[in-house]
């Protein structure tokens, strides 16, 4: 694998050139992320160049390549006529005069040179008289000073040895450079002329320069160009109009979206016209409405729900009250009745306390169904609370010969382990669960912890009682869950006091969660966020029992199996 | 003429804990069960109960019977409870003690800011309510006249009435409790416990939002700015103090 090297969760460095481009590009990059406009602007630039490019590539290079086969067309024409017409002359010039060889060839340069126009037209050479020998060229006479180089070995050796026409593109560099003879690329043409009769062989080479034409590509260039960058900014500013048109009714739309999120639920997109920006109008509309029914509808169950709880619960409660002050009554006056109406007196008392519990979870779990729960927060010490909590249930522990201890653990900084919570609530979790730990507890010890870091605080039940079988500690929280349905109902609670203590802690958004193991014990820890409405990350208590270790080993030495439960 | 009656129900209700019925209860409940319930344990309490089943009659009973103590359910065909306790205010120091079906937070308050000292949720037991309505007609009872003055609040105690820079205050004999317990120890700061268990007579921890209503009730009479207390003082996360100068 290319990446096993890589630690996991390490992130593979950055490349070097966006480290080095980063800091200066971070604006455009960020510009690109954040706004459509810039990125199809930018976008539609840098492909608008590319086919610019590319189309002015084809074009330069079509007319320049068009212009040369003229150029090279028309010079070779002219070459030709030249050259038979000078062997004309030559001829001619043999036959009328006697003038010796080398002033014929003067001459014949003079002449040849002052037929050029000005601008100047092409360049005569003539070299020779041609030796037999390779490298003897003889002497050279030009129209204009050219450098050697601007005939070709190439074409000089086919000139010398062949006869007819030769020529080839070259590179005419001037000795004395003007503005009408600028170096450049050119072509030569070259043909043996004889003198007259035929004694000596010369060279003739006529050189044209592309010089006009490379000043029309120019100009054409510069149009191309010009035009090229007009074409740009023409195609950036319809993308921005383009993109602008569509953009903002989307940002319209994404601002109307915030409001609805935000709760406003009258809020609607304005429709005009009938394009497709219309229509998102429409439907972005429909969608709203569509949501605000339905929000709307679930406002009013909620409310009817509501509504039954509280009617449900005046309801109940008026002839409660009046069945529990009459068996109040019954139950002061049993020592007056034979034993079994005193009995039943008794009876009618407990399980009245009993019904109202049980009536009383369950006002409050629909309270919590139809969402009508709510906080009232206030600075709330957990430790205090703790140690309130224990206290009040010290006689049911007494009576089971439970010590309950409070333990806090140092907190960093502040040293008080308070939250903001709503007190009542909070108290009502921890009493459920120091209550529960009382009940299942099987050695004489259950151990409360209160803890804090900066951004939680934290209450752990701890006894050492059943404890929990493998997912048992997600169904704890279940209404009317019982770890053992055959077992008979000594705990006398209620079935939902897990439940609600869970629906309490999920209302602070805080967690609470259960550990447990058969034989072990288990430990019930509520966590919540120290300022109200912050998020919780971790929590200040392990889950998992510090002292399961410990308890493992001291059973490992005892002697004694895992007891099974 | 608030005073007065503050002074009549003093000496009604000090005069019924030493004789022989200790003090008369009006009982305004439309549920005839729970109300004759309420009469059989009332009367085996000693007290001397008084029905009326809508809100419409429980003034005219109140006017003609003088009770000690109003029991006021909350939930009335008619004019409701909160709306008669408006009116018993009105007109009276009474104790009021509301009976609600419903403990939501919401409601009680509505009830306690309307005038009540105090409330009971449904379903409640006999014994305790019993203690409450005693602990409402409980009176500090001091032999020796007394004046004790916090900034410019004076305070009468024998003759159970308040000056605030020589003008008279009608407070309830709650309030009138709660400001003399305040009182007798500016230098101490009372936390809500503390003052549920000296003014109410609670020796369980009760709700505290009593504290908190009768608090702003208090420094509504007693403040020049109520939003800006001077006399009767926040001590933030503990409790109140009276406040010195």
């Amino acid at each position: 694998m290319a990446d096993a090297g890589n630690p996991p969760g390490q992130q593979p460095p950055l490349p070097i050139w966006r480290r080095l481009l980063g800091a200066p590009l971070r604006p455009v990059v960020t510009a690109w992320q954040v706004s459509i406009t810039a990125r199809i602007v930018l976008s539609t630039l840098i492909l608008g160049a590319v086919v610019l490019s590319l189309t002015a590539w084809l074009m330069l290079s079509q007319i320049s390549a068009g212009l040369v086969a003229d150029k090279r067309d028309a010079s070779l024409a002219q070459a030709e006529a030249e050259f038979s017409q000078v062997q004309e002359e030559l001829d001619a010039s043999a036959s009328t005069g006697d003038e010796g060889a080398e002033q014929v060839v003067d001459q014949l340069v003079q002449n040849l040179a002052s037929r050029g126009d000005s601008p100047l037209e092409h360049v005569v050479v003539l070299v020779g008289p041609l030796g037999d020998d390779d490298f003897s060229d003889g002497v050279r006479r030009e129209s204009v000073d050219v450098g050697v180089d601007s005939l070709p070995t190439d074409l000089r050796d086919r000139v010398r040895v062949g006869s007819g026409t030769w020529w080839t593109y070259t590179t005419i560099d001037f000795v004395d450079e003007q503005d009408d003879r600028a170096d450049g690329a050119g072509i030569a043409v070259g043909t043996r002329v004889q003198t007259p009769g035929g004694e000596a062989e010369y060279a003739l080479y006529y050189l044209y320069p592309f010089a006009e034409q490379q000043r029309t590509l120019g100009l054409v260039a510069r149009v191309v160009l010009l035009s090229g960058l007009l074409l740009m900014v023409l195609v950036a500013g319809v993308a921005w109009l383009v993109t602008r048109q569509v953009v903002t009714p989307v940002r319209l739309a994404r601002r109307i979206a915030e409001r609805l999120a935000a709760g406003r639920l009258e809020e609607r997109m304005q429709v005009r016209g009938r394009d497709d920006i219309a229509r998102l109008g429409q439907s972005f509309n429909q969608m709203a409405g569509n949501l605000q029914r339905q929000i709307r509808q679930l406002e009013d169950l909620s409310r009817m729900q509501r509504r039954f709880v509280s009617d449900v619960s005046h309801e109940l409660r008026t002839p409660l009250t009046t069945v529990r002050m009459a068996a109040e009554v019954l139950h002061d006056a049993r020592s007056s009745f034979d034993s079994a109406t005193g009995r039943s007196a008794e009876l009618l008392r407990r399980e009245l306390d009993r019904f109202e519990s049980l009536l009383t979870d369950l006002l409050e779990i629909s309270r919590f169904d139809a969402l009508a729960a709510h906080l009232e927060l206030a600075q709330v010490d957990l430790g205090e609370l703790a140690d309130r909590v224990v206290e009040a249930q010290r006689p049911v522990a007494a009576a089971a010969g439970i010590t309950v201890v409070v333990r806090v653990l140092p907190v960093p900084g502040t040293g008080s382990v308070s939250a903001e919570a709503d007190p009542r609530r909070v108290e009502r979790v921890v009493r459920n669960l120091v209550a529960n730990a009382i009940a299942h507890s099987r050695s004489e010890r259950v151990e409360v912890l209160v803890g804090a870091d900066d951004h939680a605080a934290a209450v752990a039940v701890r006894d050492y009682g059943t404890g929990l079988r493998a997912g048992e500690t997600t169904l704890v929280f279940n209404r009317f869950w019982r770890a053992d349905p055959a077992r008979a109902r000594s705990g006398g609670g209620t079935g939902l006091g897990l439940a609600i203590a869970l629906e309490d802690a999920q209302l602070h958004g805080g967690w609470l969660q259960a550990w447990g193991e058969p034989g072990l014990g288990s430990q019930f820890r509520l966590t919540l966020p120290r300022r109200a409405g912050n998020d919780l990350s971790r929590s200040p208590i392990p889950l998992v029992p510090t002292d399961l270790a410990l308890v493992r080993s001291h059973r490992a030495t005892a002697g004694t199996a895992p007891a099974a439960p | 003429m608030h005073t007065d009656l503050i002074e009549a129900d003093h000496t009604q209700s000090s005069g019924a804990s030493g004789g022989m019925h200790r003090g008369r209860v009006l009982v305004v409940d439309d549920d005839p069960s729970l109300a004759e319930m309420l009469t059989i344990v009332l009367r085996q309490e000693g007290f001397e109960p008084l029905v009326c089943s809508t809100g419409d009659q429980a003034m005219a009973a109140f006017r003609q019977h003088r009770p000690d103590i109003v029991l006021l359910d909350v939930m009335l065909p008619g004019l409701d409870g909160i709306d008669v306790c408006k009116q018993l205010r009105a007109e009276s120091g009474v104790p009021i003690v509301m009976l609600t079906a419903r403990g939501d937070t919401i409601d009680v308050v509505v009830g306690l800011e309307s005038g009540a000292d105090d409330y009971m949720v449904k379903p409640f037991k006999p014994k305790e309510l019993v203690a409450r309505i005693r602990a409402r007609l409980r009176r500090f009872e001091e032999p020796s006249p007394e004046q004790i003055t916090i900034r410019d609040v004076t305070i009468d105690v024998a003759g159970h009435s308040v000056r605030r820079d020589g003008t008279e205050v009608t407070l309830t004999p709650l309030e009138f409790d709660l400001l003399l317990c305040l009182a007798r120890k500016p230098w101490q700061v009372f936390t809500r416990e503390v003052l549920l268990e000296q003014v109410w007579g609670y020796r369980h921890a009760a709700d505290t939002r009593l504290v908190n209503v009768h608090v702003q009730r208090l420094r509504s009479k007693i403040e020049h700015d109520p939003e800006n207390p001077e006399t009767v003082v926040t001590v933030r996360g503990v409790g109140y103090k009276a406040g010195t100068d």
